[in-house]
């Protein structure tokens, strides 16, 4: 369960690649592909196990500075969230 | 902020590289999807063909690349390919029965950038899973598969479900959880090549299906976020066809030992069609251009029902393979629609599978 507090990290079988192709972001896993919009790629970028929700969104807030904090809060949450369903980000704090 | 699961454009773009090593294989299950003239066909690609193969494959937007076989790890210089497939920035799958590996070779290609293995288990106890193997294997496959995950690797184990082991499913999920797998996928046989000369040992029963298929969906729900589990239906208990490969020469390029560039890999095993070879034309080319990758591309070649079926753009008809090995006719509707004229080929192949019980296997020849 993702929460404000937690430090996502990246699962050791999730790799971000740029794909040239279509000039996006993707998440790479065992035969599967997710791709990710720009605000989407700079998230995953960010979930390293050091930095908690709130860290994230203080950093995504400086570089969307038209975005409500608290609609980028909401959005990042439910993004890690649909990751960590997928097993794609855990909880680095556990 | 979104994630959508790739592809999802329309446009025919290859994601997959499946670059079939060498058919060579310690194991000789008798559902093997390799050619059964497999001998014939030599590891006749050197390690810089496939490099360059590689490199041509990213090229055309390749971003996922199995390592696969036969046996992969028969390769010597498998650790050459992973790191040219590191280079190019694949995400580079390990698919292997894991019985020539070594704890110090696993190693070697994890720091050449390995980003997963895919390890075989044949079912859930030593007899019964050396038994499908053909070889005394169990302990070192599970000894293989602690290896991965202690080297930091992510684990895929891969059972390929028939008769005799679809009642263990909930112990495959057990050992997978056991070993701390992150990804179980749960294969029903497709029967094709060595399978289908064994279907009437190999094709389970619908309870037996309908059993395991609900004990995995509750696994899958249990094990949310921990481990991914994937169950395979096999399309003879299905309503409608599977969109093999994602539709031919869509989303996937196989490459086969000899150097044949297929849009599956039992295509070259069609009459009627020539596939090029990597050694002799790009893949570009190859995807692009040639007859064989659009022989069943598009609607135009699709017969009724499915031209004017609505599930025309959801399975693309199914899969050529089976239409052909079926009826004859590659072009046909996959008979294991419920639209298809030919259904009854999958009626009376299920009606006339024996019930239950220890077969005798004709085994993969060596």
């Amino acid at each position: 369960m993702i929460s404000a507090g937690s430090r996502p990290r990246l699962a050791a079988k999730a790799r971000l690649r740029w794909d040239r192709k279509g000039e996006r972001h993707m998440l790479l896993y065992p035969e599967r592909g997710l791709v990710l919009n720009a605000t989407a790629a700079d998230v995953v970028q960010l979930c390293t196990g050091e930095l908690t929700v709130e860290a994230i969104v203080e950093k995504l807030a400086e570089k969307y500075p038209t975005q409500p904090r608290e609609d980028l809060e909401r959005e990042i949450l439910t993004f890690l969230g649909r990751l960590a369903e997928r097993g794609l980000v855990s909880d680095g704090g556990d | 902020m979104t994630e959508k699961p790739a592809p999802h454009d329309l446009e025919p773009r290859p994601y997959t590289l499946v670059a079939e090593l060498t058919y060579r294989c310690p194991l000789r299950c008798p559902y093997c999807s390799n050619p059964t003239d497999w001998a014939r066909h030599d590891d006749a690609l050197s390690t810089e063909d496939w490099l360059r193969i590689f490199r041509e494959a990213e090229d055309l937007g390749v971003v996922q690349l199995n390592l696969t076989g036969g046996e992969p790890l028969v390769r010597d210089d498998l650790e050459r390919l992973v790191e040219g497939a590191r280079a190019l920035d694949l995400y580079t799958n390990l698919i292997t029965s894991a019985i020539p590996l070594t704890r110090e070779r696993l190693a070697g290609l994890a720091a050449r950038g390995l980003n997963n293995v895919q390890i075989s288990i044949q079912d859930v106890s030593a007899p019964a899973s050396d038994r499908i193997a053909g070889l005394v294997s169990f302990e070192r496959k599970l000894q293989a598969a602690r290896w991965v995950k202690e080297l930091g690797l992510p684990l895929t184990v891969n059972t390929v479900l028939h008769r005799d082991n679809l009642d263990h499913v909930a112990e495959v999920i057990g050992l997978a959880e056991t070993l701390s797998a992150d990804r179980l996928e749960l294969a029903n046989t497709q029967y094709l090549g060595w399978a289908l000369r064994n279907r009437a040992q190999l094709l389970p029963t619908r309870e037996q299906l309908d059993r395991a298929r609900e004990i995995a969906r509750a696994a899958r729900k249990r094990l949310q976020g921990r481990m991914e589990v994937l169950f395979v239906t096999p399309d003879y208990y299905a309503q409608y066809p599977k969109a093999c490969m994602d539709g031919w020469g869509r989303r996937f390029l196989v490459v086969s030992p000899d150097g044949l560039v297929l849009p599956c890999h039992a295509a070259h095993t069609l009459p009627g069609l020539t596939f090029d070879n990597a050694k002799n034309a790009s893949l570009a080319d190859i995807w692009r251009a040639s007859p064989a990758f659009n022989a069943f591309r598009g609607e135009a070649w699709m017969p009724e029902p499915c031209r004017s079926c609505e599930r025309r753009t959801i399975d693309f008809g199914g899969c050529r393979c089976q239409a052909f090995h079926l009826t004859g006719d590659a072009a046909a509707t996959d008979p294991v629609c419920t639209l298809s004229s030919d259904h009854h080929i999958i009626e009376e192949a299920i009606r006339d599978a024996p019930a239950p019980a220890p077969a005798a296997f004709e085994y993969r020849a060596r």
